[in-house]
């Protein structure tokens, strides 16, 4: 019996063809047909041998040093209309945030169907490093593809990715952001197909990349339900993270969806603001459609071409999401909100200076949404959020957007344009 | 051929019919509308035809061209940022067939047909005189809606099958097909190649061996002789990065571009009627 990979029970979600509902499936070229087929043949059989549980669970807890702490936030609550908010720390993961859950897994199936080369898409840079370290651990391959734009705004992780051996590929096509970078990871996937396993970063793509990334990262939920319990002897009354993929939201609300007294909040990036079309709010603004492999919500414009999104954030500057979460926000199981640029910074800078932790950018909209909550909770309300990763990678956006900079005291709330 | 409320599927049948009669492969040619205008896309179409390929293959430029390389990519971002839209794409196809009375047949991500609908987008191909439509990265378990649209409009619906395919899958999708099958010469997206790879004669002999359709070889090719070689094992060969490429260098001069593409056109048919 596993402590730390806990795949979703036996029977639950998605069907045997990778859909949540309306949403899913498998819309992959023929190319690419035997290599996901092989991922979810090798995933079920993974999650029969306890001994691919048992290395994971070690890992998990001697590498990345799992389990993550749950903080009560007393001083940034005070700002939450008075409710209890407490942080899931995937932020004191090894790497940084909470995409190393995912990447050993994924690391480890790699070995199994004995793969040589990893490749992989990165936003924020946060998975890319999380890959480029376990390929470091596991002797393996790394090619990681990362917008222009990212490789930017976030050249911090560049380095950190080149440090761990891997090749960073900076891509110039499209919106030259996330979307663009599986793009390429695609195109890359199809031609090296024999001896490369793509290992996906959230839980979008094809079946059955949004139900395997989603039962490596079931933990974050499983140990923050159990916290919250041990520390106060009942449930929260919402659970809050970020949404861009989504990775990190599904995570933690995931064990907390049979109990139909815990609110899930998503929050997405509004950008400037929905009404101004420069944002990445997928579920808020967008439709069905199909982007990267699967049936979900996407933003496009009326003949299906994927729109430019805009955020801030990298991470969260995609233009689709993952398909349970179109689920699960068509069933009203879980709610999705968009937070802007400005509510997301200001978040960021209270946390810091009223708690000492610093947040990625991605992370604080979330924080954003559990100000809000709070405050519609009231004295008596706790909120459960997830503090997906830290902010160091953030500081140059950062210090551009506060003026934090010598010579650079006038605040510019515009952010860096 | 067309009919009022058909498409061209027996035009695309009886061509490749023809071009087996004769003893050779079928030559087919690929360019994205609205490059590098509409109304360039449609001479360039026009002169592919014209100049010696029996079957051309419209592409829809998409925002998210993920099984093309740079060369068509690039010609994608020019339709776009162009403001091509489905009439457009559609106008193409019009104009290409009226003029030359050949088959042409769109190529499209499927996104874009999901959201326009697709019992919408198979009337209005038909009603254009297209043969049929080719859908790379739509699955043949996901295809149901779309054949029935397609079936209903006269309209061939050409799957694309790879070396990775396993013998079954090859079963199951020349059974859902029908015109023919593009069976992808390589592991890859679109652009041309110094080789074609001994990956391809193998998948058309499997391809062959588990149904009836013609099978046509696509990714990679771009001269006269690789033509002749692919022609010597496969139904139809087929090109595109190698046309875009001609029209992309030829930049303002659209008129050179047409000429590159007419020429281009005819060595390669040259090709594919090369013996021994």
């Amino acid at each position: 019996m596993s402590d730390y990979f806990i795949p979703d029970p036996e029977g639950r979600t998605p069907t045997a063809e990778g859909y949540f509902g309306a949403f899913g499936g498998r819309f992959v070229p023929e190319a690419l047909v035997a290599a996901v087929d092989e991922v979810a043949t090798e995933y079920e059989k993974a999650k029969q041998d306890p001994s691919f549980a048992a290395e994971l669970d070690e890992l998990l807890v001697d590498y990345t040093g799992r389990p993550s702490p749950l903080t009560e936030v007393r001083r940034f609550a005070a700002h939450a209309g008075g409710a209890r908010v407490f942080l899931k720390r995937e932020d004191l993961n090894h790497t940084g945030s909470h995409k190393i859950n995912n990447v050993l897994g994924q690391a480890l199936l790699a070995r199994r169907m004995g793969k040589t080369r990893i490749i992989a898409e990165t936003g924020a840079g946060q998975h890319g490093v999380a890959t480029a370290t376990a390929c470091a651990l596991f002797g393996l391959s790394c090619t990681i593809y990362m917008g222009a734009v990212d490789t930017e705004r976030q050249a911090l992780n560049v380095a950190r990715m080149r440090m761990l051996g891997a090749e960073v590929v900076g891509v110039e096509t499209g919106s030259r952001t996330l979307k663009d970078a599986i793009n390429e990871a695609f195109r890359d996937w199809v031609a090296n197909v024999d001896h490369t396993h793509y290992l996906f970063g959230t839980v979008a793509g094809p079946h059955p990349f949004p139900q395997l990334v989603r039962d490596f990262h079931r933990v974050i939920g499983v140990e923050a339900r159990r916290q919250v319990l041990q520390r106060i002897g009942r449930l929260p009354d919402a659970v809050a993270a970020c949404v861009g993929g989504g990775s990190n939201a599904m995570g933690i609300f995931h064990a907390f969806l049979a109990d139909e007294q815990v609110r899930l909040l998503g929050f997405e990036a509004a950008g400037h603001g929905v009404e101004s079309g420069e944002h990445a709010a997928t579920l808020t603004e967008g439709g069905p459609g199909i982007l990267h492999g699967s049936r979900s919500y996407v933003l496009q414009d009326d003949e299906g071409q994927i729109t430019e999104p805009y955020s801030i954030s990298a991470g969260l500057d995609y233009p689709g999401i993952g398909p349970e979460h179109a689920h699960l926000r068509q069933t009203g199981r879980a709610e999705y909100r968009p937070v802007t640029d400005d509510e997301a910074m200001q978040a960021l800078r209270l946390l810091s200076e009223t708690e000492g932790i610093i947040p990625a950018i991605e992370t604080a909209h979330a924080l954003a949404g559990a100000l809000e909550l709070g405050r519609e909770l009231g004295p008596e309300g706790v909120v459960l959020v997830s503090l997906s990763g830290r902010g160091d990678k953030d500081m140059e956006t950062a210090a551009r957007y506060f003026g934090l900079y010598d010579g650079a005291d006038d605040a510019d709330p515009e952010g860096d344009e | 051929m067309s009919t009022d409320s058909g498409g061209n599927r027996a035009l695309l049948e009886s061509t490749l019919a023809a071009a087996k009669d004769e003893g050779r492969a079928a030559l087919v040619g690929y360019l994205p509308a609205g490059f590098p205008t509409v109304d360039g896309g449609i001479s360039a179409c026009t002169a592919l035809l014209e100049g010696g390929c029996d079957v051309v293959e419209v592409g829809l430029p998409h925002s998210d061209p993920v099984l093309d390389g740079p060369v068509i990519q690039t010609a994608d971002d020019v339709a776009l940022r162009g403001g091509v839209r489905i009439a457009d794409v559609l106008r193409t196809v019009r104009e290409a067939h009226a003029a030359t009375g050949k088959p042409v047949l769109v190529m499209t991500y499927w996104n874009p047909v999901d959201r326009y609908g697709a019992e919408r987008f198979a009337a209005g191909l038909a009603a254009a005189g297209g043969a049929g439509c080719i859908l790379p990265d739509l699955p043949v378990e996901e295809s149901e809606g779309w054949r029935k649209a397609a079936e209903e409009h006269g309209l061939a619906t050409v799957f694309v099958v790879a070396p990775s395919s396993r013998d079954e899958r090859l079963a199951k999708i020349t059974e859902a097909g029908s015109g023919f099958v593009y069976a992808a010469s390589v592991m890859g997206v679109t652009g041309t190649r110094e080789s074609v790879g001994g990956r391809a004669q193998d998948l058309v002999a499997r391809t062959r061996s588990v149904g009836e359709l013609p099978v046509c070889v696509g990714l990679g090719v771009s001269t006269a002789e690789q033509a002749a070689e692919v022609a010597g094992f496969a139904d139809g060969v087929i090109v595109g990065s190698a046309f875009v490429k001609l029209l992309l260098s030829a930049g303002e001069d659209l008129e050179g571009g047409l000429a590159g593409v007419r020429a281009l056109a005819g060595e390669l048919a040259e090709g594919v009627r090369r013996t021994g």
